[in-house]
């Protein structure tokens, strides 16, 4: 195709037929190959060594082919009080999410839908309070919470990440209230709905998929926090996974396979969800960051 | 979503597209359920307290279990709280002499030289192999695209805690694959090489963890924004004999400056508060050797008891978190204001 030197935009071009195979292309693939390769490769090693029988786990050199066993899973679950971190886990992650899809949907409607005096500075507070420095307040948030006896409590581990997710809760909300017409809340309301039942029946419906993804993300955070529940928490009854995971090492010596094991448990929700989500995961940002 | 709080879940998220500002609204009628009059056309703003009232829970959440904690960190920089005081919960008044004691300490400035190099590292790398790696995907054939896009989605996608246990494991002493490969590769003294025998070497395989965390998210984004610069520039450029290098530099980056701001300012930040990486993977050991600012404060507070000290490290660091914010900030609101 030959085209004028110029920047004057042309009509739309159809895709270039792929041409026969080059070296540089080759070269490309086979790059590409092995980067995917490196890039997926802890991920591999965990759920290898998770499924590998212990004979052949500790040896000098890396044993890639065995016959899979699920010993490494029994023993890592067979812990103490695994099942106490799983409900400590998973009540806290559900807690904060809830609450914040609560607490954000209010707050995300009102600054979508209304204007107010201190709109603005609360879209400010929100923005900032996004990259809340939380690893660095691990100390004061100990401080306060002893002497208001509060270690060692769900409730408070609760409302901690209940308040971390929830910037990043309502600024995605309200994205996704902004992005429904007015119009149809309009209608609902000259069909005689009040502004209430308009966002129940309207706005409401529309807005699951956002929520869904909204909330899988603030389950991801709460998940995978690690810094407060360590400072906060320091009786095994009120801890959650990650510690869990970072203490299992000192508890069972050198076992490798059932550290992995409990790694890959640990993950494997993450990991579905991730990929659930990839698409909302990308280009978020850059949407915003990139003049189209 | 790694070094970020696993990343993607802090980056700003995307915004839909904007109303117009300024546009009038219906009335809300404040009376909950209950038939209202309907109206054809819009009347000025529902003011009054409905609004106050939807934002209030997430106001006052942010105020006590943010600003709060944030003013008692100032608050507590300026008490003297060691172990005695922690006892009998009586915290005196010290002014500035936690301040003055760190800025006289020459291990805090060594922890903040070590922050810094290890942020400048981390981010570069991020950066650098991150774009290289977006351009690729952009240049890849379907197939390959989905094939590392999965391998990164994964990477992306690991639990920091899970994936420190996993590169623990990887860099083994006696079964560590790392040492394998070393030997494989013909490297001499690699029979068992213990990774984490200086805070150096720790704080290397943490580099390497979070820089393999944390290249999906550039990588993935940098590729999303190579999309929106359009074929034909690109066509254009080969037609008018440009080669790789001055395309990325005369078309590429120009077009994609923003995203490289940001992400650059976001990664700083995600990565100078990496406690998470650096504590779970030696908990800042040998002998305190791989602490970085983050992991100094809660050693210093929980190990040594020092909790007004800790305090002051604390606030340091979020100051410098916070002339890192601002230039971020000011970079999202000139693409609020551009929208």
């Amino acid at each position: 195709m030959s085209s004028p030197t110029t920047t004057a935009p042309k009509p739309a071009q159809q895709l270039r037929k792929r041409r026969p195979v080059r070296p540089a292309a080759v070269v490309k693939n086979l790059g590409a190959l092995l980067l995917a390769l490196v890039f997926v490769f802890p991920v591999y090693w965990m759920f290898s060594s998770a499924l590998k029988p212990s004979s052949q786990m500790l040896t000098k050199d890396p044993v890639f082919v065995f016959t899979p066993t699920l010993d490494n899973f029994t023993k890592a679950t067979g812990v103490s009080n695994f099942w106490t971190y799983v409900t400590n886990s998973v009540l806290v992650t559900v807690g904060a999410v809830a609450l914040a899809l609560l607490v954000a949907l209010a707050a995300s409607f009102a600054i979508a839908r209304m204007r107010f005096k201190g709109r603005k500075g609360l879209v400010l507070t929100v923005m900032m309070a996004q990259m809340a420095p939380w690893e660095v307040m691990v100390i004061a948030m100990y401080m306060i919470a002893r002497d208001g006896e509060m270690l060692n409590s769900l409730p408070l581990l609760t409302a901690i990440y209940f308040v971390m997710i929830l910037p990043f809760t309502i600024w995605t909300l309200r994205g996704f209230i902004a992005a429904v017409p007015v119009t149809l809340e309009e209608a609902a309301q000259i069909d005689g709905c009040t502004r209430g039942q308009a966002f129940r029946k309207v706005i409401f419906p529309l807005l699951a998929p956002g929520l869904m993804s909204t909330s899988l993300f603030g389950f991801i955070t709460a998940w995978n926090e690690f810094a407060m529940v360590l400072i906060l928490n320091k009786d095994k009854s009120a801890q959650t996974l990650p510690l869990w995971l970072t203490e299992f090492m000192s508890a069972f010596g050198n076992d490798w396979g059932a550290t992995m094991a409990a790694s890959s448990l640990f993950a494997v929700p993450v990991l579905l969800i991730f990929i659930f989500l990839q698409r909302k995961a990308v280009g978020g940002m850059t949407a915003g960051a990139v003049k189209g | 979503m790694t070094v970020h709080s696993q990343g993607a879940m802090t980056a700003a998220p995307q915004d839909a597209p904007h109303k117009p500002a300024g546009r009038p609204e219906e009335t809300a009628s404040p009376t909950g359920p209950g038939p209202t009059s309907p109206r054809g056309g819009r009347k000025s703003l529902p003011s009054g307290w409905l609004p106050y009232l939807l934002v209030a829970p997430a106001v006052l959440a942010l105020a006590t279990l943010l600003l709060y904690p944030l003013i008692k960190n100032v608050i507590l920089s300026f008490q003297d709280i060691n172990k005695i005081e922690f006892i009998q919960r009586k915290y005196p008044f010290a002014g500035f002499s936690n301040y003055t004691q760190l800025i006289g300490d020459a291990d805090f400035w060594t922890v903040v030289a070590r922050s810094f190099a290890f942020t400048a590292a981390n981010v570069a790398l991020i950066m650098v192999l991150g774009s290289l790696i977006g351009i690729l995907l952009n240049r890849l054939g379907k197939k390959m695209r989905l094939v590392l896009s999965m391998a990164l989605v994964m990477a992306w996608a690991m639990p920091i805690v899970a994936s420190v246990q996993v590169f623990k494991w990887l860099f083994d002493e006696q079964f560590g694959v790392m040492n394998w490969v070393m030997r494989s590769a013909g490297f001499a003294g690699y029979e068992q090489h213990n990774w984490m025998q200086t805070g150096l070497s720790t704080l290397t395989i943490v580099t390497v963890l979070v820089v393999w965390g944390s290249i999906p998210f550039v990588a993935l984004n940098m590729y999303a924004g190579l999309t929106t610069v359009g074929a034909e520039l690109y066509e254009a450029a080969r037609m008018d004999g440009a080669n790789g290098w001055q395309t990325f530099w005369k078309i590429v980056f120009p077009n994609l400056r923003p995203f490289f701001l940001i992400t650059t300012f976001l990664e700083v930040i995600w990565v100078f508060k990496a406690f998470t990486q650096v504590y779970a993977m030696n908990k800042g050991g040998p002998d305190r050797a791989s602490e970085i600012l983050p992991v100094f404060a809660y050693v210093e507070g929980q190990s040594q008891a020092h909790y007004g000290l800790a305090a002051a490290i604390s606030v340091l660091t979020i100051l410098i978190l916070v002339v890192v914010m601002s230039f971020y900030f000011r970079l999202i609101l000139k693409q609020e204001e551009e929208q």
